[in-house]
């Protein structure tokens, strides 16, 4: 009995070595990882605050000092972004409140309803979220330039409302299109939420004879408040940072109605290169919004990403 | 009998219907009533993505190109187009790039993701924070991490050659060279998206019970084995998951090659069927060649997910 307790001790003590030895290199491997992570960002950011002989004469890693130091190049950055800035936004929001909206409803009559062929819908719905762009891509462009000319047609509404200029028309079929086509993964990311729910609410409402309108209204959309903001969160910054139906419907990057991203692989660039100072200044300022969103729903847009795979 | 009239429900008449009919009744109701929820997204879904495919796989039939409108007459119809494309040199290197891009990019960061998964599975302190961090570069658009990478690419002043020169090996044209330059795209996109297959293999694990870890232990397997042996076959369905995703992505990779130049040609050595298809539409007009292309892409795309979607079908979670 005795030699076995004392065995038994033995063990463990080695164990406890074993395992602080084991756990320190672990830590070790984290803040190595988040250097890995992090290092990227923060030579930008860096760079965003450096004088342009800072830049080539300090290492990237290291932070501005006194006479290196600069807010030129954040400045020239925000003069040639901050129309971009309203474009980026007065697009985003309404495409990510239609896709947002659309998907919820899609998921509702999808999931809540019983009936048959449902699951061919939910395929076609599926292979949308896959879907390379650039195979609507040249359909995109001959449709909204040629076939439907939405952008003129709604011009002169635009010239009357305040605020807004005439060429912010040009947004409204990027507006449409990204509706269209981020309703199938907010579709998705619903009904797994919808999966999800107990069904008894939904089945005793259906007894007491509510309509199925009633029911979205007062049980569906209430309860899915906290999925709202997931699926708000995740598409907002997906349209946000999309690029491709941009480049695609806006004609290029110095006209007034180019957004955010279009335009940032132009700043600062010249004959003579990139003036990285600059170019750093307009990334991070690019990168603002989606950033401040992601550190404060950095749970939420992890959880939108789980329930897309 | 009128439908209409069972609603009304008149006493001897509901009698004389029997319940099926009624289950049946109730279900087509449903169907009906709740079609304007999935019918209008589905309408708008569907003529955006089925429409656009139908259009596209039209144009790339005809040999419009230019300004002038296709000619969709049936004695123009062909796959001229499609056959032209695969004697082209551009497009066989454009799919090789893009063929391994797809291979090393996906393996690695399956593999990337799953060891910082199981490392933050450990009970590392402040794990959320450290998530966070790691899935931080995901939140951003291609469009800034290509510039961010542009930088730290820089021949002359750049981060990666500052570490090169320190260790002895010397500048390297990280971009500028075409045989190094899809290497340097595939790292930093694998610094991008790293943390995305982390997170899915963590949620993952953390459905795993607890149990199998005890038992492992009691069973006195080292925690390498218990995962090689336990944990990790079954991860299988978080792989294939993240797999599908990462080589989707793959082959649509655009923003990030385009961001790099801000051209409609990406550095040289990188150019993929997608960075080729745009060229080849937006910048040389080539329609029905792009779109051509851009059919290649999809059924490319198709051979990724068609068999995903028949395995979660299969594994009835779909």
């Amino acid at each position: 009995m005795a030699s076995s307790s004392s065995d038994q001790t033995f063990d463990v003590a080695s164990l406890v070595e074993d395992y602080s030895l084991y756990r320190i290199s672990q830590y070790v491997l984290v803040v190595l990882f988040i250097g890995f992570f992090l290092a990227p960002l923060e030579t930008g950011l860096m760079t965003a605050f450096k004088t342009n002989r800072a830049v080539a004469e300090t290492i990237p890693l290291m932070p501005p000092l006194a006479e290196g130091f600069t807010l030129d190049n954040m400045t020239f950055a925000l003069d040639a972004l901050s129309g971009a800035f309203f474009n980026s936004l007065f697009m985003a929001i309404p495409a990510t409140i239609g896709s947002v909206l659309f998907g919820s409803m899609a998921a509702y009559g999808l999931t809540m309803v019983d009936w048959r062929g449902q699951l061919g819908v939910l395929v076609l719905f599926l292979v949308g979220i896959f879907l390379p762009y650039q195979a609507v891509l040249v359909p995109l462009a001959r449709f909204w330039n040629n076939i439907f000319p939405l952008a003129s047609m709604v011009e002169p509404i635009f010239v009357a409302l305040p605020i807004l200029q005439s060429y912010h028309a040009n947004l409204v079929p990027l507006i449409i299109t990204h509706i269209a086509y981020g309703i199938p993964i907010c579709t998705i990311l619903f009904r797994s939420y919808y999966q999800g729910l107990p069904t008894s609410y939904v089945e005793a409402a259906k007894i007491d004879g509510a309509s199925i309108t009633k029911i979205y209204r007062r049980i569906i959309l209430p309860i899915s408040k906290p999925m709202f903001g997931v699926v708000f969160i995740y598409q907002f910054t997906q349209i946000y940072n999309e690029f491709l139906f941009a480049f695609t419907l806006i004609t290029g990057s110095d006209t007034p109605e180019a957004v955010v991203t279009l335009i940032l692989p132009a700043v600062g660039a010249s004959t003579s290169g990139v003036d990285f100072g600059i170019r750093m200044s307009a990334a991070f300022l690019a990168a603002l919004p989606t950033l401040i969103i992601y550190v404060a729903f950095a749970e939420q847009f992890a959880k939108g990403l789980k329930t897309d795979a | 009998m009128g439908t209409t009239d069972t609603t009304e429900s008149t006493k001897p008449r509901t009698e004389e219907v029997g319940w099926e009919t009624k289950v049946r009744y109730f279900l087509n109701n449903d169907l009906v009533r709740s079609s304007p929820y999935w019918g209008i997204p589905f309408l708008l879904m569907g003529i955006a993505v089925y429409g656009g495919i139908g259009f596209n796989t039209a144009i790339s039939l005809t040999d419009a190109r230019g300004l002038g409108a296709p000619d969709y007459s049936l004695s123009n119809l062909d796959f001229e187009m499609y056959t032209q494309a695969l004697g082209s040199s551009a497009f066989l290197s454009a799919a090789q790039n893009n063929l391994v891009l797809l291979i090393v990019f996906t393996t690695i960061c399956l593999l990337l993701g799953l060891f910082l998964a199981i490392l933050l599975d450990q009970g590392i302190r402040y794990n959320n924070t450290v998530q966070t961090i790691y899935l931080l570069p995901m939140a951003l658009s291609f469009v800034i991490t290509a510039q961010v990478w542009l930088w730290i690419y820089n021949y002359d002043f750049g981060l990666m050659n500052i570490i090169t020169r320190a260790v002895g090996i010397g500048p390297v044209d990280w971009i500028g060279n075409p045989s190094i330059a899809l290497g340097s795209v595939i790292f930093a996109l694998i610094w991008q998206f790293s943390g995305y297959t982390m997170v899915v293999y963590l949620a993952g694990l953390r459905s795993l019970p607890d149990d199998q870890f005890e038992a492992a232990h009691v069973d006195g397997a080292s925690t390498l084995k218990t995962y090689i042996r336990i944990i990790i076959p079954q991860m299988k369905e978080a792989s294939v998951s993240a797999a599908v995703v990462l080589m989707v992505f793959a082959l649509k990779a655009f923003t990030f090659l385009y961001a790099l130049t801000g051209r409609y040609r990406p550095p040289n050595g990188t150019d993929i069927l997608a960075t080729l298809m745009v060229r080849q539409a937006f910048k040389l007009g080539k329609w029905a060649y792009s779109a051509a292309i851009a059919t290649y892409l999809l059924i490319l795309a198709l051979g990724v997910i068609a068999p995903y979607l028949y395995y979660q079908y299969r594994q009835g979670s779909l």
